[in-house]
């Protein structure tokens, strides 16, 4: 009943054999030990899953890993250069962006793609973007500041 | 979840052949819905057929008269899309306004019409513009597509593969959003076309419903103001935690009255 699945997960190539049911979540942090991309809610509504499946935002636990047969996967892990934090990952420990941390992964995804598609955000603009990840520390007003900052460096 | 098979056609033929052969097999487009059926066991297929691979349920078209919307076609495309903002720029508008990025990255037209949900919002669009619902084996009108609480036409086994739009002098959208689901408490789409006017609410009822009152009002005149006194009644309007059927009756002039507005005013 396994399903073989072939995805590239941050650059490298992967094939399983999978029980259809496995979420791309479970995919990636059971069987490829990428734990930085967490677990919130698991019902779709938090977005602490969020990672890039062919340049696009989604919630790994509302996706079947099958469902990203032969796609691209950008998780957290893949965003930092070498030893280098990303501008964005800089961005949100400079502006006191998280508390505890947990929502920050799925974060720093979404936010990733905001910002490709406006290298500019307004404080609405990410406000709005970032409708889909729930932070249960911050009060989000350092994100703001973190994702305009990280936007400002991305363009350096 | 259940335990259920898995098959990625590449065709629809073959997605159609698969969904006929397997009794209790379910199509899966972005699974925005689906897969948290699941997991709830709300939903219980012996296989799932995904549509993810079918390049002919892709792509968007703007023809003529008509804007042509693959099943596949994604939220976030048709947010973006050209010929969306050429044709009929609040089909875009509704399309950005649907839950969050990553739901918008995933689901799909066909999936949020096969669903019905009742506080979804294509549906509004569909029936407040008299789209045209394409499936592997006919031409569904959209006054016949929404039947009830999560139920369609479509029958066993039967794919939708794209969404005819007729082009409207002008239309929109207004939705008083649920604070955390962003579904619709109410929404209204209103559209003034080919000597005709739609009034579609969402939200308010089990099930999608044009507000024939209203349609005639502004059929004499496309004001918002001429809607100020119509009242559909609450009685079998949804009553729940989060909004009385009162509360929702009036809420439907509200949305109806700021979708001619910005009809009106072309926003
Ligand atoms: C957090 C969250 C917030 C949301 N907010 C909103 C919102 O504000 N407004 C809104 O409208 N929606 C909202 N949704 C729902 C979302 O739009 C879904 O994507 C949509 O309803 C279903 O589309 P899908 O492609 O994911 O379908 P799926 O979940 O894959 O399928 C849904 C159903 O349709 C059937 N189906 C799928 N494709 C076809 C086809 N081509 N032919 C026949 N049957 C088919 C499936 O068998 C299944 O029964 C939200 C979802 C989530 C998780
Ligand atoms: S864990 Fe995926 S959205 Fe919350
Ligand atoms: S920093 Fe704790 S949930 Fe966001």
């Amino acid at each position: 009943m396994g399903i073989t699945v072939s995805m590239t997960v941050n650059g490298q190539a992967v094939t399983a054999e999978l029980d259809p049911r496995t979420l791309l979540v479970q995919f990636l942090r059971e069987y490829r030990q990428l734990t930085g991309t967490h677990v919130g809610c698991d019902t779709g509504q938090c977005g602490a899953c969020t990672v890039h499946l062919d340049g696009r935002a989604v919630k790994a636990c509302n996706i079947l890993a099958v469902q990203a047969q032969g796609a691209q996967i950008l998780t957290i892990e893949g965003v930092a250069a070498n030893s280098e934090l990303h501008p964005m990952q800089a961005a949100f420990r400079d502006h006191h962006g998280l508390q505890c941390g947990f929502c920050t992964p799925g974060m720093v995804m979404n936010a990733l793609e905001l910002v490709r598609k406006h290298p500019d955000p307004s404080e609405e603009t990410i406000r709005a973007g970032l409708d889909g990840n729930l932070c249960r520390c911050t009060g989000y007003h350092n994100i703001v500041k973190a994702v305009q900052a990280g936007a400002a460096a991305m363009k350096r | 979840m259940r335990a259920f098979d898995y098959h990625r056609p590449a065709t629809l033929k073959e997605a159609a052949s698969l969904l006929r052969k397997n009794e209790n097999a379910r199509a899966l487009s972005g699974g925005q819905s689906l897969i948290p059926a699941l997991k709830l066991r709300l939903a219980a297929p012996a296989a799932l057929v995904d549509l993810g691979a079918i390049e002919e349920l892709r792509g968007i078209k703007l023809d003529g008269a008509v804007l042509t919307v693959g099943a596949m076609v994604r939220h976030s495309e048709v947010a973006t899309s050209r010929d969306v903002a050429i044709g009929i720029p609040a089909l875009a508008r509704l399309a950005e306004d649907i839950g969050d990025r990553q739901v918008r990255n995933m689901g799909t037209l066909g999936g949020a019409l096969a669903n019905n949900d009742p506080a979804a919002d294509y549906p509004a669009a569909v029936l407040g513009l008299g789209a045209t619902i394409h499936t592997n084996k006919r031409a569904i009108a959209a006054d016949k597509f929404f039947l009830g609480l999560y139920e369609t036409a479509l029958k066993r086994g039967e794919i939708i593969t794209s969404v005819a739009f007729p082009l409207p002098k002008r239309a929109a959208y207004a939705k008083f959003a649920n604070p955390a689901s962003r579904f619709a408490l109410v929404g209204v789409f209103v559209s003034e076309g080919a000597g005709s006017v739609r009034v579609a609410v969402t939200g308010a009822a089990p099930c999608v419903f044009r507000a024939k009152d209203m349609e005639k009002k502004l059929a004499a005149n496309f004001a918002p103001d001429v809607l100020a006194k119509v009242r559909v009644p609450p009685d079998g309007l949804n009553s729940d935690i989060h909004a009385s059927a009162e509360y929702r009756a009036h809420l439907i002039t509200v949305m109806a009255k700021r979708a001619v507005a910005a009809a009106v005013a072309g926003k």
